[in-house]
Order: C-alpha cells, then sequence, then structure tokens
C-alpha cells in the first residue's frame, strides 16, 4: 500500500528554487530516508509534505489524503519529530503528552490508556514528573519521539532524529525506532549521518540543489555509484604517494591530507603501502558516506 | 505573500486546546501572576488616586480617585492584554516553538491565533476585573447593579487590545521591537485617552485624535458604568472597540500566515 507519493514537487522563494521537481513514492512499513547535504531542500520538502507550505506545482498524497487540501486530515494519523526540540519547557514530562494529546482531540480517558505505554517506550517511566530542563538531550530526544506518537500514527516523520546525540542515546534512538518499524509504522527520515540512513533504511533518495540525484536500497546505491574497494592513505606524505601511485586506483579523491583510493581490488595498492615506509592507511568496503560524497561533493555546503 | 494568506480566518472551537495550554501554565503561577495583576494598577489608583487626589477639588463631577478607578481598570486590561499578547505570545512562537510544535498536529495557524486571542482575553478579563473588586471593596463605584456592566466591557477591551498586541508579534523580528509599540503607541494613547484625566482637558487637536483612539472608548465606556450612568453613545464606543478588534484579528492572522506558513 502506498502511503505516501509526491510527483513533481517544486517550491521556490524569491524566485530562488528550492525544491526542483521532487517525486518520492513511500510504501507502507518501510523505513525511507531522504538525504542531502545542508540546503539541499530537505526541510522544505518536509514542510511541503506536511501541509505547512504550498508547493508552486506538483501533486501530493499522504494516507490517501490530498495536501495541502486536507493535510489536516493526515496530520492527524501522522507523527513528527521535527529537527529542534520544541517540547514545552513550562510542563512536565508528563504534562507534555498530555497536553499534545489534546492538539490531536483525543480526550481525557485515550490519553491515561496511552500515557504508560509511551512514557515505557521513551524509557521516561520513572521521570514522568520531571521538569524538561532537567533531562538530558538523549531523553529530549525519546520524550519529543513518544510525543510524536500520541495519536498512534501510521506514518512517522523524522527530521534529523540524532544530531546532537552522543553515541548511547544515538542506539538508544535507533532500537526505538526499529522497534516501531516491527509494529509496521512507516518511516520517513530526513538525516544526514550515512551510517543512520544504512542502518535503519531500507530506501533512500539522495537530494541535492532540490533534485532527487539518486534512488534506491543502500546496497544497491553503493553498488551503482561507486567502486566497492576503498583504501584511505593519511599524513603528510599521502598526496605525494597519490601522485605517484594513483595509476593503481580506478579512482582517486584528495581531502586536505587524506588520499581516497577507489577500486575493485585492493591488493596491489596494499602492497605498494606496505613496501613504503611510515604510511598510515586503512582499506574498509565502500559505504554510503563514498556515495554520498560523490554525488554531492567535498565542498561545503553551509 | 500569497493570495490564500488573505482568506478570512476559520474560527472554529479547535482553539480551544491551544486556550487550556496556556491556563495550564498559567496555573502553576497564578498567585504572582494575579498579585502581578493587581501591584501595579493599585499603586497608581491609590498613589496618584489619594496623593494627586487631595490636591484636586471634584474631577468628572466625583472625588479624583472615584474618577482615576475607570480609568485603572481600561488601562490594566490594556497593559495586560498587550504584555501578554507581545511578549509571552512572542515567546511561545518564536522562542520555545510551541507553535510549531502545535502545527504538526492536526490544527491550522487560525486555530492557535484563535487561542491567544481569547486567552489572552481572558487574562485581561481577570486583570480589569481584580480592579473593579478592588473597587468595590473600597466603594470607589457609585452604582453596584451598573458596575457589574463593566464586566462585558472589559472583555471587549481585553480583546480589542488583545488583537492589536498580536499584530505587534505577527511583525516583530526580537522582543527589541516592542519598545516601538510602547513608546510609540501605547503609553501616549493612555495619556491621550483620559486614563488620568478628562479628554475635554486637551487642547482640540489632541481630542481629536484622542476619539481616534480604542483607550479613549474604552474609558468613555467603563467610567460612566462606575458613576452609574449609563454612557452616552455607548453603541458607538463598544463599535469602535469591537470595530479595532476584529480588523486588528484579521491583519493579525493574514501576518502570522504570511510569516509561517512560507
Amino acid at each position: 500500500m502506498r502511503v505516501l507519493s509526491a510527483q513533481g514537487l517544486r517550491k521556490s522563494y524569491g524566485g530562488t528554487p528550492v525544491v526542483s521537481g521532487v517525486n518520492l513514492e513511500i510504501e507502507a512499513g518501510e523505513c525511507f530516508g531522504l538525504l542531502g547535504p545542508n540546503g539541499a531542500g530537505k526541510t522544505t520538502t518536509l514542510r511541503c509534505l506536511l501541509g505547512l507550505t504550498e508547493p508552486d506545482g506538483g501533486e501530493v498524497s499522504i494516507l490517501g489524503f490530498p495536501i495541502p487540501g486536507s493535510a489536516r486530515r493526515a496530520r492527524a494519523r501522522i507523527g513528527v519529530v521535527p529537527q529542534m526540540d520544541n517540547l514545552d519547557p513550562d510542563f512536565t514530562v508528563r504534562e507534555n503528552l498530555v497536553v499534545y494529546a489534546r492538539y490531536f482531540g483525543l480526550d481525557q480517558g485515550a490519553v491515561d490508556a496511552r500515557l504508560p505505554g509511551l512514557l515505557e517506550f521513551a524509557g521516561l517511566a520513572h521521570r514522568a514528573d520531571a521538569k524538561i530542563q532537567t533531562l538530558s538531550g538523549g531523553m529530549k530526544r525519546r520524550l519529543t519521539l513518544a510525543r510524536a506518537l500520541v495519536n498512534d500514527p501510521d506514518l512517522l516523520f523524522l527530521d534529523e532524529p540524532t544530531t546532537g546525540l552522543d553515541p548511547q542515546a544515538r542506539h538508544v534512538m535507533w532500537e526505538g525506532l526499529r522497534r516501531l518499524l516491527n509494529q509496521g509504522k512507516t518511516i520517513f527520515l530526513t538525516t544526514h549521518f550515512m551510517d543512520e540512513a544504512e542502518r535503519l533504511c531500507d530506501r533512500l533518495s539522495i537530494l541535492d540543489q532540490g533534485r532527487i540525484i539518486a534512488a534506491g536500497t543502500p546496497a544497491a546505491l553503493i553498488e551503482r555509484h561507486i567502486e566497492p574497494l576503498v583504501v584511505e592513505i593519511y599524513g603528510e606524505q599521502a598526496r605525494t604517494w597519490g601522485e605517484a601511485n594513483g595509476h593503481l586506483c580506478e579512482r582517486m579523491e584528495t581531502a586536505g591530507e587524506t588520499v581516497f583510493c577507489y577500486t575493485h581490488g585492493d591488493e596491489a595498492v596494499l602492497e605498494r603501502l606496505r613496501g613504503a615506509q611510515g604510511m598510515r592507511y586503512l582499506n574498509r568496503p565502500a559505504n554510503l558516506e563514498d556515495v554520498f560524497l560523490r554525488l554531492t561533493g567535498r565542498e561545503l555546503r553551509d | 505573500m500569497r493570495r490564500g494568506h488573505f482568506r478570512l480566518p476559520l474560527v472554529t472551537l479547535r482553539f480551544l486546546p491551544v486556550w487550556r495550554r496556556n491556563f495550564l501554565v498559567w496555573k502553576k503561577l497564578a498567585i504572582p501572576s494575579v498579585l502581578g495583576n493587581l501591584a501595579d494598577p493599585m499603586l497608581y489608583l491609590f498613589g496618584l488616586g489619594y496623593g494627586l487626589g487631595s490636591l484636586l477639588h471634584k474631577v468628572g463631577g466625583g472625588s479624583y480617585i472615584v474618577f482615576l478607578a475607570g480609568g485603572m481598570i481600561c488601562y490594566s486590561t490594556l497593559n495586560s492584554a498587550t504584555f501578554e499578547t507581545l511578549y509571552s505570545g512572542f515567546s511561545r512562537m518564536h522562542v520555545q516553538r510551541t507553535w510549531d510544535a502545535i502545527l504538526n498536529a492536526p490544527m491550522a495557524l487560525d486555530d492557535i491565533v484563535l487561542g491567544e486571542l481569547v486567552w489572552s482575553a481572558a487574562k485581561s478579563l481577570l486583570s480589569g476585573f481584580a480592579i473593579l473588586l478592588v473597587i468595590w471593596v473600597f466603594h470607589l463605584d457609585r452604582s453596584w447593579p451598573m458596575s457589574v456592566l463593566v464586566i462585558p466591557a472589559v472583555m471587549l477591551i481585553g480583546l480589542c487590545f488583545s488583537a492589536m498586541g498580536l499584530v505587534v508579534t505577527a511583525l516583530s523580528p526580537s522582543y527589541d521591537f516592542f519598545m516601538y509599540y510602547f513608546t510609540l503607541a501605547v503609553t501616549p494613547m493612555v495619556l491621550l485617552s483620559g486614563v488620568f484625566y478628562p479628554v475635554a482637558q486637551l487642547p482640540p487637536l489632541f481630542q481629536h485624535l484622542a476619539a481616534l483612539l480604542p483607550l479613549t472608548h474604552a474609558v468613555f465606556l467603563v467610567r460612566p458604568l462606575l458613576m452609574g450612568q449609563w454612557p452616552a453613545q455607548a453603541v458607538l464606543h463598544a463599535g469602535v472597540l469591537a470595530s479595532y478588534a476584529v480588523v486588528s484579528y484579521y491583519v493579525a492572522v493574514v501576518l502570522f500566515r504570511r510569516r509561517l506558513l512560507q
């Protein structure tokens, strides 16, 4: 079943196109990732999908509701974890959930029934009456996720859900998202953590300058866009070494004092490196980050 | 600005959860909040009323403090509505991003703005009513049954100045911007609108100017009711306040849409 479909989505601000013909399709139960560098148009796309911004063109439908025409009805079945925490600082953990549930028209009985489960999911059952300011960053994120679940949504939008979290908190967050996927929820995720996307997402689209420049499963994207093996060579001598031995790589990229050597077979490169004096290097399989950098370039985007 | 931004505001009961959210926050700080509502206008009322009043003969046909009481109700309502929509409203919209969170639920921006308007009007009603209680306790009114009608008048005054405050909030880039509204609008209006002295004392030009200001009409409505008289041209005064309220509310909704739904 198709949960979300966007065709030819366009939006520009003051004559500058931000989203230029984006197509997206998400099936029920999958985790879909929208990746892109800063300023690629991820947030604008998300706002258009939620019906908070009227697009200049294109068709959007979510859970069978046309957007923005029936956006409110669609949002009744959607949960949103925004990029920036906007929990209510005047309230406790419990009050945040109760007050948010009212915006969905849930009555007190329904809220009371859901509250223990949500607190347990967020791992905050013992902190139900704590003030928001006393929570750690990870707790706040988990509470924001629990808040997005008050209406038992079919589709969840998560905008960079683990930005700013420590590794422990990120893993807990991923665990929570996996539990939701196991329950059959559909997840729409934006991130620029490639390991996160690779770990969680069934399918990805990479957005750059308002256009989808690649789409597919993480494995297919790696296979299609990049050589399977990478040797990274570090240090002052890396560049000179690369200039002399670049012919051993199928493709070579240099970033500062690091040389990236992409290849189908890394034996020759590794042998040469072992023979050289004091070279620091790492050989590894290619990953999504390599694809991302290959497709969107290494220049800063902010 | 899109054409859709100009459509009429949606008025539905969906504003209630927004109102209740603000009420729940207020409940936590109710006592200091009510004391704050009371302290400032009471200091003016008794300080000016007895201090300045002892130097004055009759003002408006009675003692100065009785004259001042009506002005203080309006001033207190204005103040409460303005502070709530400016500082608290801006915090919720811009600093805490509470509105963003609400917009991700099945709520429209119109619901939020209406919730803020009705909340601020309710809070300023409480401020005006608190002064009315003081007036009753100290017998500063001249007619008990008539002075009860001050309550609906204060409701209208609260709606009017809350809607005007929302327009300022919708335009404001930061808290500093509010200073312009206070210096250029609120303070001159308070001095021109007959809160502290009769408008008739002003030079004719300023009297004409005062007639355009909503606070003048608020005072013309409230003061006679405390004196036990039906206000002259009550419908006109109420109509001016209602017009300011409706037009400001519409302008505020359009400006908020432009600001938040781009």
